[in-house]
């Protein structure tokens, strides 16, 4: 009784709080497009384009973590390779942006790519055709993760693969994918990734320009994200994905063939995951192996364990808090960030182990209980 | 000469040693008045005089053709007198020819370099082998002749056929044998014959008598040597393919010791408490660094380090287990992936701390004398050492564990509290200092197996994460909480990868590796040998 109870109050307010949120989002995202774009650069709320790219780059990293959350908070999947399918919608993303370049490189080739001029490659790759055409690469950033997520969950659901287990292969997944991507031969630029891009679309990605309304896509993606998830989970589906985080056998003894759900939402939590790293490397300008590490995929589990999981919000939240105390920490005081981050997972399992969001949950909890006993003692 | 030495030995016993030492300043008048000329530095002439020095001279000219072989040999300019000048780094050693006894620095424009070619190389070379053909000690015959099977020529095998009969070591004999052999069948006058000495050759790894056989088969000779030869060659191929198949082998094997060694102790924390411990390479981090630091306190005494570095590394590496365990997953339990969280910190904050102690760089570890070299067992299969001696000792340490967790009280404790802990509380046992016990336990044999792992790598601190993904494979492929089952997931592991390698390239090999053990996790979730019963759900 107290677990359903919990539920439905969980529900409501998660509920309550998405539309906020997207108008916070939305404004504060304004409110620095403006502050780029109409003020003087000596004025005192003027935002630097730097903070511009700063900003879109978090909102990337709080759409990993919203992808982590759906998968984790509510379906009790810890997947720790998720940063695979966020690198690898950066890697069809950076394969676009590389064709964009042509003749523009370093060996001027209008067909190859320099790292291929310099492996002493005749033509391209197969898999290389057609990207560039963006809307070919668009469908790319989805769909090979999303098929690669298909494939795995799959397998993995079907044969009720679960728990730790789980976890321990999308980490084996995903240091795979790092051994395959370090290699020269596979096409992508081996050690040094994708880089060195020019243009987006035709527009400079130099230019202050492009980079706002990089943002602004972002800030609108993860908008829409968030509201389809938050419609998603609060419909009869996501009813049934919750029963089976909290109970898969009884879940299953009620006629839900749980694997097709899971793997549905694996493989939609995949492409949220893609589309965050095909935002991302625009703005950031690389893409390299070193986002498959597995060390990656654990620090997105992080956000989400620090800001809260199960609710969309927390995730968010945390994933934003955690980058900015990391850009402030690595810039000041570089060898404190990873004691105070590795501080930070302990305290947090420790004491949160609901996140700032039940932390939050809690003290709301709390006033609202002191309100009834006020207002009503005698009922109960 | 010779004579008269003999007599002043016998008749001045006493003064042997002084006369060696005059020995040199009584060279024959010949022999002195060659070296003068050697000191005109005509290369033709330097030839013939060596030659005829070499005839007439014996071992006691070894100092002069092998500071001449190496560019060593000065002389100086006024009284002409030999020198050697030793070069190490950029300090210069003089010291005189033969007696070795060190001399002042001189300065450049008073010596002169003796010139030699490559001819003369090659003379010099033959006749230090010849030399060393009579030495005393057996090892440096048998090398001498193993350098001097590439170039045999008739007189140094009619030297070898004289020696091969008062010879009495067996392994040179086998090689003389061998030297003849290759002569027979390069030389005999008979076809048969030559076969014959060629059925002989193909039981021999050799590179010399692959060479051998090599240039028989391509020049035109009698048409059964050519077939023999080509015979012979095919069956050394073979053979060697299958002496390469048993060094992947080995390497396997070896791989697989690293990762037993690098897993056994998650095989515990992990396999036994259902703590995902990814601190767990921190621990074999902190126990490569304990040996490093046991080497700075103690550098006169490397031959020893190790053994104090074992016992040591298990303390420290424990011990920081238990601190983990009392301060941070005992209020963890049931929520396994919230360890992994946790311990995922942890890690972090030791990887940090020791970069701050001991910097960011990696630090080399000596390895102590009797670890390095090889064993060789014949000339195209040798083992490492240092490989050999840590497979040795993951299978000491795993069977130390599994006596502790079969035999022991601990370890009946360890299993009750892990298949059933309200039960076992219910008994008496003290389920949290077991845990902490265990925790140690599995702590401190990866710090063990930082000691080992120190003497293949470098020591940094990022060593710990090159492993944790391989030891969750391992442990995870062998099944939780089944040691059993752990020595058979590495050691098939680490030989699957040796033999993939060759064909795929490394990193192709860990990969299928990889995508082999997701495969296989999918077909039985619960590993090679999963635990049975009810205790499992």
């Amino acid at each position: 009784m107290s677990k359903l109870t919990e539920y439905f109050s969980n529900r409501s307010a998660v509920q309550s709080s998405v539309l906020p949120f997207v108008l916070i989002l939305f404004v504060v995202t304004m409110a620095c497009v403006l502050g780029n774009l109409v003020l003087d650069p000596s004025s005192m709320f003027y935002v630097s384009t730097y903070t511009i790219t700063l900003l879109g780059k978090y909102l990337c990293y709080a759409m990993l973590a919203l992808a982590v959350d759906i998968i984790w908070g509510y379906c009790g999947i810890l997947s720790l390779g998720h940063g695979a399918f966020f690198a690898l919608g950066g890697y069809a993303m950076g394969m676009y942006l590389m064709r964009q370049i042509g003749d523009r490189g370093v060996y001027g080739n209008p067909e190859l790519p320099d790292f291929m001029v310099f492996l002493d490659w005749q033509q391209l790759p197969w898999y290389w055709q057609g990207m560039d055409q963006f809307w070919f690469a668009m469908i790319m950033v989805a769909l090979v993760p999303g098929l690669l997520a298909f494939v795995f969950g799959w397998l993995a659901f079907r044969s009720r693969v679960t728990g730790v287990y789980l976890s321990i292969i999308t980490q084996a997944m995903t240091y795979a994918l790092l051994l395959a991507f370090f290699r020269n031969e596979m096409g992508f630029g081996g050690n040094n990734g994708l880089t060195d891009f020019k243009d987006i679309l035709g527009f400079s990605l130099q230019a202050d320009s492009t980079r706002i309304a990089l943002l602004i896509v972002t800030a609108v993606a993860l908008a829409a994200v968030l509201m389809i998830s938050q419609l998603i989970l609060s419909s009869r589906l996501g009813k049934v994905i919750i029963a089976i985080r909290d109970s898969e056998a009884r879940t299953r003894f009620l006629g839900y063939r749980t694997d097709h759900f899971k793997v549905c939402l694996f493989v939609y939590s995949a492409v949220i995951a893609a589309i965050a790293g095909a935002l991302y490397v625009p703005q950031v300008g690389i893409i390299n192996p070193g986002e498959f590490s597995p060390l990656n995929s654990i620090e997105i589990v992080v956000w989400v364990a620090i800001g809260g999981r199960g609710t969309l919000i927390g995730a968010i939240v945390g994933a934003l808090l955690v980058n900015y105390a990391k850009t402030r920490f690595t810039a000041i005081m570089p060898e404190v960030w990873l004691f105070a981050l590795g501080g930070l997972f302990v305290l947090v399992t420790l004491f949160l182990p609901r996140g700032l969001a039940g932390l939050v949950g809690q003290i709301k909890q709390k006033v609202s209980l002191n309100k009834t006993f006020k207002s009503e003692p005698q009922s109960r | 000469m010779k004579h008269f030495f003999v007599i002043c030995c016998a008749v001045l016993g006493l003064f042997a040693c002084e006369l060696q030492a005059q020995q040199q300043t009584t060279l024959a008048s010949d022999t002195a008045e060659q070296l003068q000329q050697l000191t005109n530095n005509k290369l033709k002439q330097s030839m013939q005089l060596l030659q005829s020095i070499a005839s007439r001279e014996g071992t006691n000219m070894l100092p002069l053709y092998q500071a001449l072989l190496k560019g060593q040999l000065y002389y100086i300019k006024h009284s002409t007198q030999m020198i050697s000048v030793r070069k190490s780094g950029s300090e210069k050693h003089y010291s005189e020819l033969f007696s070795g006894a060190a001399i002042a620095a001189l300065p450049a424009n008073e010596i002169k370099k003796v010139r030699v070619n490559n001819k003369i190389r090659g003379f010099l070379r033959q006749h230090i082998s010849k030399l060393k053909l009579s030495a005393k000690d057996p090892q440096a015959r048998l090398a001498a002749l193993q350098s001097l099977l590439g170039s045999l020529t008739p007189e140094t095998i009619s030297n070898i056929a004289q020696l091969r009969l008062s010879e009495n070591n067996l392994q040179v004999q086998q090689l003389m044998d061998l030297a003849l052999t290759i002569d027979r069948a390069i030389n005999a006058s008979l076809a048969i014959e030559q076969v014959s000495a060629i059925k002989l050759l193909q039981e021999s790894l050799e590179p010399q008598v692959r060479n051998t056989l090599t240039s028989l088969n391509s020049t035109k000779t009698h048409p059964s040597v050519q077939k023999a030869a080509q015979q012979a060659l095919l069956k050394i191929e073979q053979s060697i393919e299958f002496y390469g198949y048993l060094e992947q082998l080995f390497f396997g094997l070896s791989l697989g010791s690293v990762l037993l060694l690098a897993a056994i102790g998650l095989a515990i924390t992990f396999g036994m408490m259902g703590v995902i411990n990814m601190a767990h390479g921190e621990m074999i981090m902190i126990g490569a660094y304990t040996t490093y630091v046991v080497q700075l306190l103690m550098p006169n005494l490397l031959e020893y380090s190790l053994w104090v570095a074992i016992p040591l590394a298990f303390i420290v590496s424990g011990s920081v287990g238990i601190l983990i365990e009392r301060c941070v997953i005992r209020f963890l339990h049931g929520r396994p992936l919230e360890t992994l969280l946790a311990t995922f910190g942890i890690s972090l904050i030791l990887q940090q701390l020791v970069r701050s102690i001991f910097s960011p760089l990696n630090r080399q570890v000596a390895s102590p004398q009797w670890m390095s070299g090889s064993w060789e067992i014949n000339p195209v299969f040798s083992l490492t050492l240092n490989r050999l001696y840590i497979l040795a000792f993951a299978l000491l340490v795993f069977f130390a564990l599994l006596f502790i967790l079969k035999k022991t009280s601990l370890g009946l404790n360890v299993r009750a509290v892990s298949q059933n802990r309200d039960m076992a509380k219910a008994m008496g046992i003290r389920t949290g200092w077991v845990d902490a016990m265990t925790f140690g336990l599995g702590s401190g044999i990866a710090g063990i197996a930082g000691v080992a792992l120190s003497q293949l790598t470098n020591v940094g601190p990022n060593l710990g994460q090159a492993y944790i993904i391989d030891s969750f494979m391992v442990v995870v492929f062998g099944g939780v909480g089944n040691l059993f089952g752990t020595l058979v997931a590495a050691f098939s592991l680490g030989i699957a990868n040796k033999l993939l390698e060759p064909s795929t390239g490394a990193v192709l090999a860990s990969i299928f590796v990889l995508v082999f053990i997701i495969l296989f996790i999918q077909k039985r979730p619960k590993g090679l040998f999963p635990q049975k019963g009810r205790a499992t759900e």
